[in-house]
């Protein structure tokens, strides 16, 4: 008969051990479970031993002078004053650009636009513009901020320049802060008559703030620790100097990361961990001040 | 915005009629939303002129014939030649190694991730993963030059100070996330029903994972991997710290190579001039790797757009 | 065959339906379970079910939408296990032997108790691959003739083979909705199992592709013992020789508050809500 034919393939229905799965069935899934712990092990593991190394390096030539001072030619006068200021300076300029525009983009896609081919376009083109390498937006700065505009090689045209990189970005987790309002909200606002602007600005924008904000704020993080767009840029290694005004030459941390780490000297290599200290601990702070800031909000709305 | 009340718009019939001050408003607002959500679009359009410009001006005084066939790069000696293929080929190398970290490495992650973890393991696991794509890759680049170099020169006497192995292995490590994180987001598009489906034969968790998940999804995974090679080719720091700043045309991952975008930076660091011929060089190499890149994406775009699976 | 004892809807309420009640054949039990209880989180979904279910017979277990119907045929074969925050209290016996023991692999549990979806889930493979996937992981070694042979048996038995001879090479998503399940039924019954559980299995199907699975569980039961979950009244009183009819209240969900053979739940039902919900006066 045919049923008992196949049946005999199997353990037979009288046979009660459950357990019996076979050895080497069991032995694989246990094998991808370890080979997943590994690959983790392994990430992770190399940024700790990069963090322990970046901090017995750069530790002992942490202190105040080195807060405090300009860059020099010998690794103990070395200090990160200029970087610190140029990148305070470049972000504020980032993100006093890229967020408004970046969120206003984000409304018009999500409250908006129609489904047409202009909305397509720009959803299309935000996502290929997510994927175009920084250094790219570099050479985007040098042509048209630089030379075009004439900003020269300024704090300006690195701020403007940065703020274009993390446009995508914004608008990307804006529009996901914004989808999440429930609809609910929106429907009550139009309900008692408002017209759409108002239930954008009273309604759905402040349920999304926390997420906007969260997000902004990431992207923020992301405009600091770029490098390459800034170097293309022109902005400069070496800065004896504090800037003047937002059209004055400066440098910023991941640039003097990126100086000291190429020079042949131990001693500059311990002192771009330093730095790499100081940035990877605004960094953390500014992370911090996202999560904190997404609680707080959260409870008031 | 003020609220307009009934009363001062109603002096006619029922008041039913358009506020006209509203109308206005609203309309100005939506065409300032509409301005900035075009202004994306005008972005793309000054990065294509931006990098035409000059990349026109550049085949202007070099044939492309030898840009595209020429296996020197020598802009800025004095005997200038301009053959692109020593920095495609360290590109592809760092780009390669670095996938053949990063692919194994991430999918087991995420394969991890949608398959076996537990709720508690997953909010631990998302965060950490997070916090490796947040660390600024020049930070990584000055851990490939001053501690995996030296620790590869233990096994590898013969390795130079600047290389492709360890620029490209570092390189792995920091793609792991983005592999990770999307192509996690390619299995959790697969339906539930397809994994009850498995388990309901008896399939234990690997089996639902390798067998029935992955194969679902991997015209997902197929994108997800080329955005990631994406990310590799363009990425700057690593390897423009620890792979070094030497156009060879060499498959040799221990010896120092230049990759387009290092050689990018090396130029921007000095002094050139505008409108001289290496100014015109890294718009020229800038071009190509835009292209390049464009089209991985591309490709990936179409794999989505051809091959999504429908279940419905 | 089956001995009612009377019990009074007083004693219902608070005692469990059981298979005490007598209404089944004790010899011919495969599956039992034993004041079984799950949980999702702190929600308890399913409230002590005493239930038996009979050797080559179909159960329909019916009730109002939400009342743990699914639920409680899912933590048969241990599929809620899939859900993280699911666990079970109490027994199911198979044989005799409580498959929620500590010993017990989940894996094997549903190997002997396969499963059969609401929605067709085809893997996107071929039709050939569908049907050897569940042999291939479950260890099995055999020549590719015997493969060739055993999906043809397997089709032929899901009452699918005449429709897709020609095309075994063919995506099991390219069949149609009917097909596709009864290739999903195929592929349950490749492997072999004792038990089928069918979890509303004609509810995305057309009339025709309905009444074909139907005339397939009447000819699948003669070889193996199917629970059903059905929405659709005649369907369960069509197909299946013994009824549970589960309810929820306010307070409490996931009850089993009769259990008969089909006949008597459909034309002399004891509890008056079994009697509103079978005549269509609610759920």
């Amino acid at each position: 008969m045919a049923t008992s034919e196949i049946r005999r393939n199997f353990a037979p229905a009288e046979d009660m051990s459950f357990d019996a799965i076979q050895g080497s069935r069991r032995l694989k899934g246990m094998l991808l479970v370890a080979f997943s712990i590994l690959a983790l092990a392994v990430g992770v593991g190399m940024v700790l031993t990069l963090l322990i190394d970046v901090l017995v390096r750069g530790l002992p030539w942490l202190d105040w002078q080195f807060l405090t001072s300009f860059d020099s030619r010998f690794p103990e006068r070395a200090g990160i004053l200029a970087a610190m200021v140029g990148t305070a300076l470049t972000i504020v300029i980032t993100v006093i650009v890229s967020l408004p525009v970046g969120i206003m983009s984000a409304i018009y896609l999500e409250e908006y636009a129609r489904d047409n081919w202009f909305t397509r376009l720009i959803e299309i083109n935000i996502a290929n513009l997510a994927a175009v390498p920084s250094i790219i937006y570099g050479l985007l700065g040098l042509a048209v901020f630089v030379r075009f505009f004439g900003l020269n090689r300024s704090i300006l045209a690195g701020g403007l320049t940065l703020a274009l990189l993390v446009l995508p970005i914004i608008i990307v987790v804006s529009r996901e802060a914004i989808r999440s309002v429930p609809n609910g909200i929106r429907q009550a606002a139009y309900g008692i008559g408002a017209t759409q602007w108002q239930t954008v600005w009273h309604q759905v924008l402040p349920v999304a703030l926390p997420g906007i904000l969260t997000g902004n704020i990431l992207a923020a993080s992301r405009a600091i620790g770029e490098t390459a767009p800034l170097v293309t840029l022109g902005a400069l290694t070496f800065i004896p100097f504090l800037p003047k005004d937002l059209l004055d030459r400066f440098t910023v941390l991941p640039i003097v990361i990126f100086n000291w780490s190429s020079k042949p000297q131990r001693e500059f290599h311990d002192v771009a961990a330093a730095a790499i200290i100081v940035l990877l601990g605004i960094l953390l702070l500014i992370n911090l001040l996202a999560i904190v800031l997404r609680q707080r909000l959260r409870k008031q709305f | 915005m003020s609220m307009a009340a009934p009363s001062e718009s109603s002096n006619a019939g029922l008041g039913l009629q358009q506020r006209r001050p509203h109308a206005l408003g609203e309309r100005f607002i939506s065409i300032l939303l509409m301005t900035a959500a075009a202004l994306s679009v005008v972005t793309t359009f000054a990065i294509v002129l931006s990098l035409a410009g000059d990349t026109v001006a550049f085949f202007r005084e070099v044939s492309v014939i030898e840009y595209l066939t020429g296996t020197l790069w020598t802009p800025l000696f004095s005997n200038p030649r301009f053959g692109i293929w020593p920095l495609i080929t360290a590109t592809f190398m760092t780009s390669a190694i670095a996938m053949l970290v990063a692919v194994p490495f991430g999918l087991a992650i995420a394969v991890y991730l949608s398959e076996f973890a537990s709720l508690r393991a997953r909010s631990l696991i998302k965060p950490l993963l997070e916090v490796l794509a947040g660390i600024p890759t020049v930070v990584y680049g000055y851990f490939a030059l001053t501690a995996v170099t030296p620790f590869l020169r233990g096994f590898i006497p013969e390795i130079k100070s600047f290389n492709s192995l360890s620029a490209g292995l570092v390189m792995g490590v920091m793609i792991i996330p983005i592999v990770a994180s999307l192509t996690e987001d390619a299995f959790n598009a697969v339906p539930r029903g397809l994994r009850e489906g498995a388990y309901g034969l008896g399939a234990m968790r690997h089996e639902v994972a390798l067998r029935v998940v992955f194969p679902a999804a991997l015209s997902g995974v197929a994108a997800a991997l080329l955005l990631a090679l994406s990310r590799a080719v363009g990425e700057t720091m690593i390897v423009a710290l620890a792979a070094g700043q030497n156009p060879t045309f060499t498959l040799d991952p221990l010896v120092p190579v230049s990759t387009m975008t290092a050689y990018i930076v090396q130029v921007s660091l000095g002094d050139t001039p505008y409108g001289s011929i290496g100014y015109k060089t890294i718009f020229a190499v800038g071009a190509t790797l835009f292209i390049i890149t464009f089209a991985i994406n591309f490709g990936s775009t179409l794999i989505v757009r051809r091959f999504r699976e429908r279940y419905d | 065959m089956p001995v009612l004892i009377n019990v009074t809807q007083k004693e219902r309420e608070t005692e469990p339906i059981s298979e005490e009640m007598g209404v089944v054949d004790r010899a011919n039990v495969v599956l039992e379970t034993q004041r079984l209880s799950v949980f999702y989180g702190n929600f308890k979904a399913i409230h002590d079910v005493n239930l038996s279910f009979q050797k080559n017979k179909i159960t329909a277990l019916i009730g109002p939408s939400g009342c743990g119907k699914s639920t409680l045929l899912r933590a048969l074969n241990r599929m809620n296990e899939l859900v993280p925050s699911a666990r079970a209290e109490g027994a199911v016996l198979y044989r005799g032997h409580n498959l929620y023991a500590p010993n017990v692999d989940p894996v094997e549990v549903r190997r002997r108790i396969g499963m059969v979806f609401q929605k067709p889930n085809p893997f996107p493979k071929s039709i050939y691959e569908n049907i050897a996937f569940g042999l291939r992981i479950n260890g099995w070694k055999g020549s590719k003739a015997e493969m060739d042979d055993i999906v043809e048996r397997s089709l032929r038995r899901a009452a699918l083979w005449d429709e897709v001879k020609d095309k075994l090479k063919q995506l099991g998503t390219s069949l149609s909705g009917g097909q596709q399940q009864r290739l999903c039924i195929a592929r349950a019954i490749a492997v072999e199992p004792e038990v089928i559980l069918m979890d509303e299995p004609c509810s995305a199907l057309d009339p025709i592709a309905t009444l074909k699975i139907e005339e397939l569980m009447i000819e699948l039961v003669k070889q193996y013992t199917i629970i059903i979950v059905t929405h659709n009244m005649q369907q369960a009183a069509r197909v299946s020789d013994y009824t549970a009819m589960m309810m929820m209240r306010p307070d409490r969900s996931g009850e089993v508050i009769e259990f008969d053979t089909t006949e008597t739940i459909f034309t002399k039902p004891k509890d008056k809500r079994t009697e509103d919900y079978v005549s269509g006066r609610f759920g």
